[in-house]
């Protein structure tokens, strides 16, 4: 209680100088001097260490180190020739790099255009791009995948038009490219929405300064434009690629197996935990993973610039014409409805009697409600309770870590951070390996392994979701100015007092955020899912959907299952989006 | 090349209210010109009009005689430096400056010299590798400067140029920039909110407000003779007063009967300007009558507020060690040259 009272009359630890002072020898060394922080704040970090420490960092090493022991038991390499002598294994790899880079590949080719004609040009139907850039992300690809096999494989509904009137098909889902054309349906949003970004933080005058310079047209595009857009593109690219090659269902619901992701899901759950080779792919997994990452930092080395002068607010958009009018309306509805088909499909599918080789379904049924009525109630309750127990260690985490961050000097609280934040490039199968291995020892009272305790679900939610939630945060915490926290300490205020009575309702609308953007993307998660649900009673949603979509007369109800899967995921989503919005405008009215 | 910039009876206007209305003025080859105005007034939609950036929805704009109003901003070399400075943060130093002459189609060579030469121009030689962001503010500034000068222009535009600036800085750039226009023999536009700079760059200005033009002239022409009250009030502290002339003299609005004499003009209601420093402070028997209100320090001069009758009244004082300031609640008296007075309808 003492020890309180004197940090809160500490100067603030925001300004570095000030904090050093205070920590000037002879002035009580104690921890909360030096680093300008309270014991209370320096327990939430250390609690927030040691969760990462459990649930990321050991498992993660776990796996590092299980792929790099040899049959003696020491450090070997012998896993890593194994893996690159086997055949399948070097396909598998392959395969994994080339469905990653067409997938970004086919996704550019959508995003890109979609960007540049909403941020170039005056275009009515600015609207619908919005939407383009939301809807794929409402759905899982894999939940998609058997619905885009009815519409697009080779015995289905587009490709039986084509062969009826033209006489030939067009393997869109053929082997890999059916993965490719999946994903980058699922995935382009990504770019579109980082590019979208990039390109609104243009300032105008930048191009206008071009123009006056005597540069226009393509010139304009090619040396000012593009290269102040890359970031965003480079981000979204990468983002894309760490997505699909970790993504596992999608290829296992299309047959395709010679992925990196199933060979080492069919190592684990065929072969057993303790095969060296999942390991191996984890690893190598993770590489790629990193890789792609570590590439796209690299490429935007020095190019992180600031062009959000003054007076910035994005292009100047410029009238199309009557006929780019026309062309820029008709890529957008292509688009939209080429988009909207897995939709479309898992809808059909949902309410199918039978659609097989035909076009559409032969007749029409509620009876798949019916049934998933009967038999999803546990699967909705699992995917609720666990997703909301994961959004709320998000919560708490995120914004613990955020105000640490933010708001004290503790030392190796960056790297806290970075560690957090490094959760998005580690594929959630190589996650649920590691947890696999890591708690298979471990056993709960009743003699059960704590890796198979529905508990460890929810944690791995956590873990891979908590970057959400910590940007969400931070972005909240930084948007409220240091000085509304002084002036209620001026008034008398304790720090826990400024911290209920001030910090967190400030920070309302972006915890909210974070907690549904949680929430939202672990119901339909399914890499570190597949692994670690040990039986039926504990799966949550995503797994009744694959499970389902695995036979033949489990596709109508697996498609219902998945119809509602959409709707949670869009209601919250829309949410989210409303409660950053409204967050968004108090605060412009609130603070300067 | 220096020439002139002819604005003949431009209007501009999105949605409601023009934001220019009928604007027309001369600009001379070689002349440093600035538009003057507070924020609103459309001083920068009409500099950005010369440079091609919107076009007016009615009137023509002529730069060296030809018409340019239909031309692109690309195709009319006019050089245009940006508040933000705009450089590309993707760029050095000295590719920036490069950028124009690319599109100019010079050879390498003769690019690399150019770029020298401009960047010694505003002293910044030596940075030519460096990224925009490693550069200080008044640095980036003349960086925008080399990259529209070395191109150049026919007409150099300068939108709030001096902004962004920290006060000592601006008032070296602003010299620096009026002795590189002279130097360079260029015909200079120059955009700002600030009077003190306009006075002491340019050789004439436009007064600017509500998107019209108020008064164009030298600035000290402009400072000694508004046109009306709003160029009068605009361009410094001022005395106004209401009243009636007739026959020679002054008749104040009010009951006080404060009367002026020796004020030429017209019969009929006119107004008074009168600048503080115009007004002597005298004894009290010497004059028209006046009570000392309140008394500013501001270093250089004192600034009284007299109460004379009905009116208040300020009078700028230069301020001296040895002068003792008039006390509040001192009678003095007010005298007035009538040649220092401007009357406005």
């Amino acid at each position: 209680m003492a020890r309180d009272l004197i940090a809160g009359v500490q100067p603030r630890p925001h300004d570095p100088a000030m904090t050093v002072d205070a920590a000037a020898p002879g002035s009580g060394t104690s921890l909360a001097a030096r680093f300008g922080a309270s014991p209370a704040q320096i327990a939430a970090l250390a609690l927030v260490a040691l969760f990462l420490i459990a649930f990321l960092i050991v498992p993660i090493l776990r796996v590092i180190a299980v792929a790099f022991t040899g049959p003696d038991g020491g450090f070997s390499l012998v896993h890593f020739g194994d893996f690159f002598r086997t055949g399948l294994l070097r396909e598998a790899f392959w395969n994994s790099i080339y469905v990653g880079v067409m997938t970004v590949a086919l996704a550019s080719l959508i995003a890109v255009p979609l960007a540049a004609i909403v941020a170039r040009y005056r275009f009515r139907g600015a609207a619908f791009v919005h939407t383009l850039g939301v809807v794929p992300l409402v759905m899982p690809p894999f939940v998609g995948a058997v619905a885009m096999q009815l519409i697009w494989g080779r015995n289905g509904a587009i490709n039986l038009l084509l062969l009826d009137w033209f006489g030939f098909r067009i393997p869109f889902m053929d082997g890999l490219n059916g993965v490719i054309f999946v994903e980058a349906l699922h995935y382009f949003p990504f770019i579109l929405l980082n590019l979208s970004a990039s390109l609104a933080n243009i300032d105008s005058a930048m191009e206008e300064s071009a123009q006056n310079l005597g540069a226009h047209g393509f010139t304009l595009f090619s040396r000012i434009v593009f290269p102040l857009a890359l970031p965003g593109y480079v981000a979204g690219a990468a983002l894309v690629f760490v997505k699909v090659f970790d993504d596992l269902a999608t290829p296992l619901l299309l047959n395709v197996t010679n992925m990196l992701a199933p060979q080492a899901y069919l190592k684990i759950t065929s072969v057993g935990i303790s095969d060296p080779m999942g390991y191996v792919i984890s690893v190598i997994m993770i590489l790629c993973s990193v890789g792609a990452m570590a590439l796209a930092g690299l490429t935007l080395r020095g190019r992180d610039f600031a062009t959000q002068q003054r007076g910035g607010g994005g292009l100047s958009r410029r009238p199309l014409g009557r006929a780019g009018t026309i062309a820029a309306a008709c890529f957008v509805i292509a688009t939209l409805l080429i988009v909207l088909s897995p939709h479309v499909g898992i809808f059909l599918l949902s309410i199918a009697t039978v659609w097989s080789f035909a076009v559409l379904p032969d007749g029409y049924t509620l009876a798949h409600y019916a049934t998933i009525m009967r038999e999803a109630g546990p699967l909705i309750g699992n995917t609720v309770m666990y997703c909301g127990l994961a959004g709320l260690i998000d919560v708490v985490l995120g914004a613990t870590l955020a105000y640490v961050v933010l708001r004290t000097r503790l030392p190796g609280r960056k790297l806290i951070e970075q560690v957090a934040m490094s959760a998005v490039a580690i594929p959630g199968l190589v996650l649920g390996i590691g947890l696999l291995r890591t708690y298979f020892d471990v056993k709960l009272p009743n003699g059960e392994a704590l890796a198979t305790f529905w508990l460890m679900l929810v944690i791995a939610y956590a873990v891979r979701r908590l970057p959400y939630a910590l940007t969400a945060a931070s972005a909240a915490l930084q948007q409220l100015h240091v000085s509304l926290e002084e002036a209620a300490e001026n008034l008398g205020a304790g720090k826990l007092r400024v911290l209920v009575r001030i910090v967190v309702p400030l920070m309302t609308g972006g915890l909210v955020a974070g907690f549904v953007t949680s929430f939202a993307t672990a119901a339909v998660e399914l890499s570190a899912t597949l692994i670690l649900v040990a039986r039926s009673a504990d799966a949550p949603l995503a797994y009744g959907i694959y499970v389902y979509m695995q036979s033949a007369a489990g596709r109508g109800p697996g498609a219902a299952l998945g119809v509602v899967a959409v709707v949670v995921v869009a209601v919250a989503t829309f949410l989210a989006y409303r409660f950053a919005e409204r967050e968004r405008g108090l605060k412009s009215r609130e603070v300067f | 090349m220096a020439r002139g910039v002819t604005i003949d009876h431009v209007s501009f206007g999105y949605g409601s209210g023009p934001v220019l209305d009928d604007v027309g003025l001369e600009i001379e080859p070689g002349e440093f010109f600035a538009f003057l105005g507070p924020s609103g007034s459309g001083k920068t939609t009409l500099l950005r009009l010369i440079a091609g950036f919107g076009r007016p929805s009615s009137g023509r704009i002529l730069i060296g005689g030809r018409d340019v109003t239909s031309l692109p901003p690309w195709s009319r070399n006019v050089g245009m430096v940006f508040q933000s400075y705009a450089l590309w943060p993707h760029m050095s130093v000295a590719r920036n400056v490069a950028f124009g002459l690319e599109r100019r189609k010079f050879s390498r060579a003769e690019i690399a010299r150019k770029v020298r030469a401009a960047l010694d121009l505003v002293g910044l030689g030596p940075l030519a590798d460096r990224r925009p962001a490693q550069l200080s503010g008044g640095q980036q500034q003349r960086v925008a400067l080399a990259r529209t000068l070395v191109i150049e222009p026919d007409v150099l535009l300068l939108d709030e140029p001096l902004s962004n600036l920290d006060a000592k800085l601006r008032v070296e750039m602003r010299a620096e920039l009026k002795q590189l226009q002279g130097k360079l023999g260029i015909t200079a536009v120059y955009v700002t909110h600030d009077q003190e700079e306009a006075n002491t760059t340019a050789d004439r200005m436009a007064v600017i407000d509500s998107g019209r033009i108020q008064q164009i002239g030298r600035p000290v022409d402009l400072y000694d003779r508004p046109a009306n009250r709003f160029v009068a009030t605009f361009l410094g502290t001022v005395n106004l007063i209401d009243g009636r002339i007739e026959s020679g003299r002054f008749f104040a609005d009010g009951a006080d009967g404060l009367v002026l004499e020796g004020i030429d003009g017209a019969a009929g209601p006119a107004c008074l300007s009168i600048r503080p420093q115009d007004v002597t402070l005298g004894a009290a028997s010497a004059g028209v009558a006046a009570t000392v209100a309140a008394h500013e320090f501001l270093g250089g001069i004192i600034r009284y507020r007299l109460r004379a009758g009905a009116h208040d009244v300020v009078v700028d004082v230069p301020h001296r060690r040895s002068a003792e300031a008039y006390a509040v609640g001192t009678d003095v008296g007010l005298i007035l040259d009538p040649r220092n007075v401007t009357v406005l309808r």
